[in-house]
């Protein structure tokens, strides 16, 4: 009865995101009140639906109610209770249920924070949303229905993909779909401003608060998948440049640039045009992630949906979406005004600087992504385009940006003398150069990038913690107003400040994890020891054990230090029983500075195993930045200036802003 | 400074291009005595494709043709060959697949420079946009109740950073 | 300002061409997983295959890439381990009995006494017989897997590549008119 129920569901929100799209719409036009009013109303109605049909789809999962097609073919009844709930977006047709609610979550709280949003403009979001809302509920009525019945019920099902059954990967997709789905408002914005035909300041500060909710998830996101890979691929790698993994980054690179450039769109009325256009371009590379995956274009690890029907659905989705979107564009944003003039050194131009690398690196990641495709549909062969090319290109742009990033706080609006700035930074100019000379006397191979990486890393932490201690008068102040300062700091700059020290903590554990890495291939026998990095690893032997629905072959290692045993670390090699699928566990022993991996390979001989052993210096940091990224998002969202659902009632007069010639 | 800006950050740049290592699926047994050769053939292997697998390079991969191509790699640096002549051993057997770096010709030249061509264009762009002298500030385009909301939310502007 | 239009209609345009070529490669109904080979018209690689041996008897003479001069070869990869082999092995069967053709296999990664079984048990079509126990001759040929055949006309050159198992199909329709060419 629950998938009845749950696709009866879907089809009243599907109808209600049809009412959303046309009644809020059609209000603004004629600046009908009520019209307008209604799309809140709707936008909950939607979500309020498509929550009940993820409901009634989780249920069917967790009650294992084989009658569902595909419950049979994503999960088992001897699978744990959390898999089964997340075996619900483990597949294709589940996954876009999760992606509509999403969508029809962010859609309901443009109407219940969007309270200060004139009502025009909020009734044309929320329109928009629902246009969205209405192409993806049709895609998955149409192409992907969840509910469908098997008939007859076979008595057990196929069981989840075991590389889907780690906590890791289960709580991946809703972060990044939070991320990804969160940038549909920011479009929606965009687009429902084009319609309207005028953006003033005000957008740039309604905007700013959604993109970074996106952002701070998607970042978020990014972080769990490549944790998942570091973990559970077993060769120690983050980072693939694989096409699903690019399929997330670009949108977080062009949001970042969004984030950077809705600044300027709030404060100084500039860059209104090329900041709707990246709000398009963000949402557009989310859908574009979308299809890619869900498409199967892109053969690779993550996809578990290869239809060519869906393909085309969601392709044309695509094509309305972002088609209309920028022929809107092309239409209305030329007569959008420039505000405020500024000389190319200043903080706009800063922020310019880091929208321009942010969406040159994008563009970078989306040739590199799609290149091999557009020449294989030429017919001019095939061709791989990997880690070499996106290391050769990528990585030189984020070096600049890493520079200016340092640098832009310390630069006023409108004009700046960047000597000056300099000047004031020249404590953190020099700790950056010693740190990447001492870097370049200690390495010998590959000194100069390791050099490079580490003195950016030094550069965007110092810098960070500088502007902090300058913004608050460290030692310049007496300690107490140093406090005070401290207290009153608003908490965007807080956030800024954590987010930019964040993104230095990252390239600190990407460098010393790649350029430092200790690696040890070899047959152990139990009784074996091998040296790694000042650990002493010894190899106890392997035992079968029976958990739940695998087997493994589990390793024993004693990890001792100095002679003292530090830790016993237990390696797997699993068979997941349904599928008779091998999976590997390495085993991890973090010091938040350094991790001891451990892999258990095959049997050699007698006793014997192929082991790898790496020490990843440093490698805990990517993952604690981008946690830090997310904590800065989150940080900077609790500012006052950020809560669009409580404006302020008391207004202070605004400062003058003078033109400048 | 800032005269000394450009040769810094163009050897910052070139220092990037060169491959920054990651961990392998290299089996025991597998590594050449010499760790000079051995080094150059771990790099290779970053730069050859596993082409039964996804997204893998042959370093990466378990896949016994990794292992096979890894052994041949391994092989010609034995008998002597530079690393250019070890990828075009390769490149000649398995085409331009096989290449994760990929060549540079008339298909590439938009996937090498088009990324830095659309740099410069913005960039001059950019320029050309901001050195333009232009009249004074343009007219304001707001109704007076939008401007004076805008105004209200906007009151704070000025204390962010 | 029409520049300044144009300008703005850019992300459009780019946006197009991203969609037609997408929508191109979706309807060409084109495969991901083929490949072309890279060693068509060029010189079979040189190699030397010891044959095969099992219980002490030679069950075939090995394969020298220099006997492929002079004669039309078929180069056929296989392994007893190999199911898609036994698909083709009809196919290959009827190449060596085509006049004009000589035969070759290369026992990948097989052991001897189960390659010796296999040709036993569904027959042995093949001339010669080269082991590769240790896959060193197949990446020579840019092999991705078993089985796969090369067609190799007098003068040496590879003019033809399969990749995995002959059906009747490419026999008939690929394999056996590429042969009457060389054969002129």
């Amino acid at each position: 009865m629950s998938a009845e129920i749950g696709h009866f569901a879907l089809i009243v929100a599907a109808v209600l995101a049809l009412g959303q799209s046309v009644f809020p719409m059609a209000g603004a036009v004629r600046r009908h009140g009520a019209l307008m009013a209604l799309g809140g109303t709707l936008a909950t109605g939607q979500f309020v639906f498509v929550a009940i049909a993820f409901g009634a789809l989780t249920w069917a999962f967790v009650t294992s109610d084989f009658s569902v097609a595909n419950v049979v073919q994503n999960s088992h009844s001897a699978k744990p209770l959390l898999y089964k709930i997340t075996g619900v977006w483990g597949n294709h047709e589940g996954s876009m249920v999760l992606w509509c609610l999403i969508l029809s979550l962010f859609g309901a709280c443009v109407g219940w924070f969007g309270g200060n949003v004139a009502p025009g403009l909020r009734a044309r979001v929320i329109a928009v949303q629902g246009m969205i809302g209405l192409a993806f509920l049709a895609f998955v009525l149409l192409t992907s229905n969840p509910f469908d019945r098997v008939n007859p019920m076979p008595p057990d099902g196929r069981g989840l993909n075991p590389i889907l059954q780690d906590p890791g990967l289960a709580f991946h997709p809703p972060l990044l779909y939070l991320g990804y789905v969160g940038f549909s408002v920011t479009f929606a914005f965009a687009v429902a401003a084009l319609l309207e035909g005028g953006v003033d300041a005000a957008w740039g500060r309604w905007v700013r608060p959604w993109a970074l909710a996106a952002w701070s998830f998607l970042t978020l996101g990014i972080a769990l998948g490549s944790w998942w890979a570091y973990y559970e691929l077993g060769w120690g790698g983050f980072w693939f440049w694989d096409p699903v993994e690019n399929a997330s980054f670009m949108p977080w690179l062009v949001g970042t640039a969004l984030l950077h450039s809705a600044i300027v769109a709030e404060k100084r009325d500039a860059l209104k045009s090329w900041s709707i256009l990246l709000a398009i371009l963000t949402f557009s590379l989310s859908l574009l992630g979308t299809f890619l995956v869900r498409s199967g274009v892109l053969t690779s690890v993550h996809t578990f949906a290869t239809d060519p029907e869906r393909g085309l659905f969601i392709l044309a989705i695509l094509a309305v979406t972002i088609g209309g979107a920028l022929v809107f564009y092309a239409w209305r944003a030329p007569a959008l005004k420039g505000g405020g003039l500024f000389r190319p050194v200043s903080r706009e131009g800063a922020l310019i600087v880091n929208n321009l690398l942010m969406t040159v690196a994008a563009l970078t990641v989306l040739f590199g992504t799609l290149y091999p495709l557009i020449v294989d549909a030429l017919g001019l062969g095939k061709i791989s385009v990997g880690p070499p090319y996106f290391n050769a290109t990528f990585v030189p742009l984020m070096a600049p940006l890493i520079l200016a990033m340092g640098i832009a706080p310390f630069l006023p609006w409108k004009r700046a003398d960047l000597a000056g700035a300099l000047d004031r930074l020249k404590l953190i100019v020099a700790v950056t150069i010693g740190a990447a000379a001492v870097v370049v006397f200690l390495e010998d191979r590959y000194s100069f990038a390791a050099a490079l990486g580490i003195g950016l890393a030094v550069w965007a932490i110092g810098a960070s913690a500088f502007e902090l201690a300058s913004r608050v008068r460290l030692f310049r102040a007496p300690f107490g107003e140093s406090l005070r300062r401290t207290a009153a700091m608003p908490r965007s700059a807080w956030g800024m400040t954590l987010a930019h020290a964040a993104a230095g903590v990252v390239v600190a554990g990407i460098t010393a994890s790649s350029v430092w890495q200790t690696e040890i291939v070899r047959v152990m026998e139990p009784g074996d020891r091998a040296d790694v990095a000042g650990y002493t690893v010894a190899f106890a032997g392997v035992q079968e054990v029976r958990v739940g629905n695998y087997l493994a072959r589990r390793g024993r290692f004693t990890v001792s230090e100095g002679g003292a045993a530090v830790a016993t670390l237990s390696p797997e090699k699993r068979i997941y029983l349904p599928q008779r699928t091998p999976t590997t566990e390495a085993a991890i022993r973090t010091t938040w500075f350094a991790d001891l991996y451990i892999v258990l390979g095959d049997p050699h001989g007698e006793g014997g195993h192929a082991v790898r052993l790496y020490h990843n210096p440093l490698v805990p940091w990517i993952w604690i930045g981008a946690v830090l990224m997310f904590l800065g998002g989150m940080i900077s969202l609790t500012d006052r200036r950020h809560r669009v659902g409580a404006p302020r009632r008391s207004v202070r007069p605004a400062p003058p802003q003078p033109a400048e010639a | 400074m800032r005269r000394y800006a450009a040769p810094i950050l163009l050897a910052l740049f070139l220092a990037l291009a060169a491959p920054i290592p990651s961990a392998p699926a290299i089996g025991p047994g597998e590594a050449l005595k010499d760790a000079k050769l051995e080094d150059r053939a771990r790099d290779i292997g970053r730069q050859l494709r596993c082409l039964v697998c996804q997204n893998q390079s042959i370093d990466d991969s378990d896949a016994p043709l990794a292992r096979d191509l890894r052994r041949l790699v391994r092989k010609r640096l034995t008998a002597g060959d530079d690393d250019r002549q070890v990828i075009a051993y390769i490149h000649a057997r398995y085409g331009d697949f096989v290449l994760l770096r990929p060549p540079v010709d008339e298909r590439t030249w938009l996937l090498w420079f088009g990324p830095a061509l659309a740099l410069l264009v913005a960039l001059a762009f950019l320029l050309w946009r901001l050195r333009r002298p232009r009249p004074a500030a343009p007219a304001d385009s707001l109704s007076p109740e939008a401007a004076a909301r805008a105004d209200a939310l906007l009151g704070d502007r000025g204390d962010e950073p | 300002m029409p520049s300044r239009r144009l300008l703005y209609l850019a992300p459009l345009a780019v946006f197009a061409v991203i969609a037609v070529a997408a929508a191109f490669y979706l309807q060409s109904g084109r495969d991901p997983r083929l490949l072309p080979s890279a060693l068509i018209d060029k010189p079979a690689p040189a190699f030397s295959a010891p044959g095969l041996e099992h219980d002490g008897r030679i069950v075939r003479q090995g394969v020298d890439s220099a006997s492929f001069e002079g004669r039309i070869t078929v180069l056929n990869f296989f392994a007893s381990w190999c199911t898609p082999c036994l698909v083709e092995h009809p196919q290959i069967t009827a190449l060596s009995k085509t006049p004009g053709v000589t035969l070759v296999g290369i026992n990948y990664k097989d052991k001897p006494a189960e390659a010796a079984n296999w040709l036993a048990r569904h027959g042995n079509p093949y001339a010669r017989i080269g082991v590769d126990p240790a896959g060193e001759i197949a990446p020579e040929f840019g092999l991705y897997g078993v089985p796969e055949t090369f067609l190799i006309d007098r003068a040496g050159r590879i003019r033809f590549k399969q990749v995995g198992p002959i059906t009747k199909q490419v026999l008939e329709q690929t394999i056996l008119p590429a042969i009457e060419t060389l054969k002129k």
